[in-house]
């Protein structure tokens, strides 16, 4: 692996997501090095601010709701609010937006990676977690496009396999990887040890 | 150059040309949502670059129009946030009690279902009779709808809402069905003066007790918000009340010291009593 510095990890998953999240973000120290933005689909009410307050609970990493305005900070990880697009501005502020859905979903993972490409192009690493959608798999290939580097969770792995065959259909991505695995590599990628134990796919939540 | 600066070029350009044209100042609108809606209206042309929407701009002024509505694409509910309604009705409305009359302005209402939902709540809890609501947003099209009061959608989908809100009736006692659609009901229209403003450009409105500016500020950058919060604070009466979008926070903006957290997880603020000197912007 070519060492290079990446300055922003960013996350999109679907059906199945949270019991997902919580086995990648697991592993990752509190330590992490760059902040983490997600795009969860949600099915309206407020359960972003739940799965913010259920995923802190589970990591070392501060999880909580995305606000607007706001500065994303190495070591928190911030989640899209239901019923709202997260973006990154050239700022490097986050914004939210109330807008028409986007492939049928706000928020929109192509719309967060898509915003986050431009903010930081190369600087880029973008993973697509399990769904039952078609959503992200533009975005990675944008920030595939523009050198940033692409993980996909493999789709045997994945509770709703459809979205990260998408994403691997449309980009070959530079990584399809076991749920297991995938924070350990972001470790290896982000040079941070890995957190020992975690959750594993099978327990329940 | 690469593709995406010269995107951000051709954006830079097709924005001032629109000020200079039209007059809407679209330059301090918040980038990322700007760039979608651009390129969706592109994707809808006849055009094959921004640049080449430029000069359609300057000359076709329905083509404007588009993108005018483009740019305020309304999604909007009633009692969105039922909680935030919840708080208006238990904490904001005693206090406006005491007015002998009040004054609520509702920026950027959109489509109305918002301010219909307000009034419904002041009329339930006694006080629409003694109050006026302004409700101004800068598309006239939305302004339209708003003002008939008629919708082609089922209101009952927000009973729900209504009723986490503090509602203790059918939300159907406000409106009548009219063939396909419903209208909602005169005296709730008649207490509502739906007119234009655009926030970026227009001025003060005197002495508000109540400000609603929801999901309106998050489509500006740190500086405009700045700037149309200033105008917004300066309307409000001493000690008035300002409700921001649920999901929006005067936190990361200059004007944190002229507002009190009156009701955070409802985003309902307070002008603060002393008003030191506006903060000038910044970003
Ligand atoms: C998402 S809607 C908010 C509707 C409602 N307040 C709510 O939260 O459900 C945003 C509204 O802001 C309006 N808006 C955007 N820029 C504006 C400006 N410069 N002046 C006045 N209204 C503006 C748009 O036309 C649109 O109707």
């Amino acid at each position: 692996m070519k060492i290079k510095q990446y300055h922003m990890l960013v996350i999109g998953a679907s059906a199945g997501g949270l019991n997902a999240l919580a086995v990648v973000l697991g592993r990752l120290p509190g330590s992490f090095p760059v902040p983490v933005l997600v795009v969860q689909h949600q099915g309206g009410g407020n359960d972003s601010e739940y799965l913010a307050l259920l995923l802190d609970s589970m990591t070392a990493l501060r999880v909580k709701e995305a606000r607007p305005g706001e500065v994303p900070l190495p070591g928190s990880v911030y989640i899209s609010p239901a019923g709202y697009h997260l973006q990154l501005e050239l700022s490097g502020k986050l914004s939210l937006s109330v807008d028409l859905p986007v492939n049928f979903s706000i928020p929109s993972i192509d719309v967060l990676f898509d915003t986050a490409a431009d903010a930081l192009g190369a600087s880029l690493v973008a993973l697509v977690l399990t769904g039952a959608s078609s959503d992200g798999s533009k975005g990675l290939k944008n920030i595939k496009s523009r050198g940033g580097l692409t993980l996909v969770q493999s789709p045997q792995t994945a509770e709703a396999p459809q979205m990260p065959e998408y994403a691997i259909a449309n980009t070959r991505p530079d990584f399809i990887v076991p749920l297991q695995d995938i924070g350990a590599l972001l470790c290896r990628i982000f040079l941070v040890e890995a957190v020992n134990g975690g959750r594993q796919s099978g327990d329940c939540l | 150059m690469d593709t995406q600066s010269r995107e951000a070029f051709e954006i830079k350009w097709l924005l001032e040309a629109i000020y200079a044209c039209y007059g809407y100042d679209f330059r301090d609108y918040a980038g990322a949502s700007l760039k979608r809606r651009i390129l969706n209206r592109l994707e809808l042309s006849d055009c094959r670059h921004i640049s080449d929407m430029v000069s359609k701009m300057l000359y076709d002024s329905d083509f404007f129009e588009l993108f005018l509505q483009d740019m305020s694409i309304t999604v909007t509910e009633m009692f969105r946030d039922p909680y935030v309604f919840l708080q208006l009705r238990e904490r904001v409305i005693p206090r406006l009690k005491t007015y002998s009359r009040i004054n609520i302005w509702h920026a950027g209402c959109a489509t109305g279902e918002e301010v219909y939902s307000l009034a419904i709540l002041l009329h339930e809890e006694g006080l629409l009779e003694k109050t006026r609501i302004y409700a101004t947003d800068f598309n006239n099209h939305s302004l339209e709808i708003a003002r008939k009061g008629i919708y082609s959608q089922d209101l009952a989908k927000y009973q729900d809402n209504y009723l986490l809100g503090g509602g203790k009736k059918a939300l159907s006692e406000y409106y009548q069905y009219n063939y396909d659609a419903v209208i909602m009901k005169a005296f709730l229209r008649k207490r509502i003066t739906f007119a234009y403003h655009n926030l970026t450009r227009d001025q003060v409105f005197a002495e508000m007790h109540l400000i609603m500016c929801r999901n309106v500020l998050i489509y500006f950058n740190q500086a405009l918000q700045n700037k149309v919060l200033n105008l917004l604070i300066n309307s409000l009466v001493h000690k008035g009340f300002l409700v921001l979008g649920d999901k929006e926070t005067l936190e990361f903006t200059s004007m944190t010291h002229q507002f009190d957290d009156f009701e955070p997880r409802a985003k309902i603020y307070r002008k603060t009593a002393a008003l030191p000197k506006a903060n000038q912007d910044e970003d």
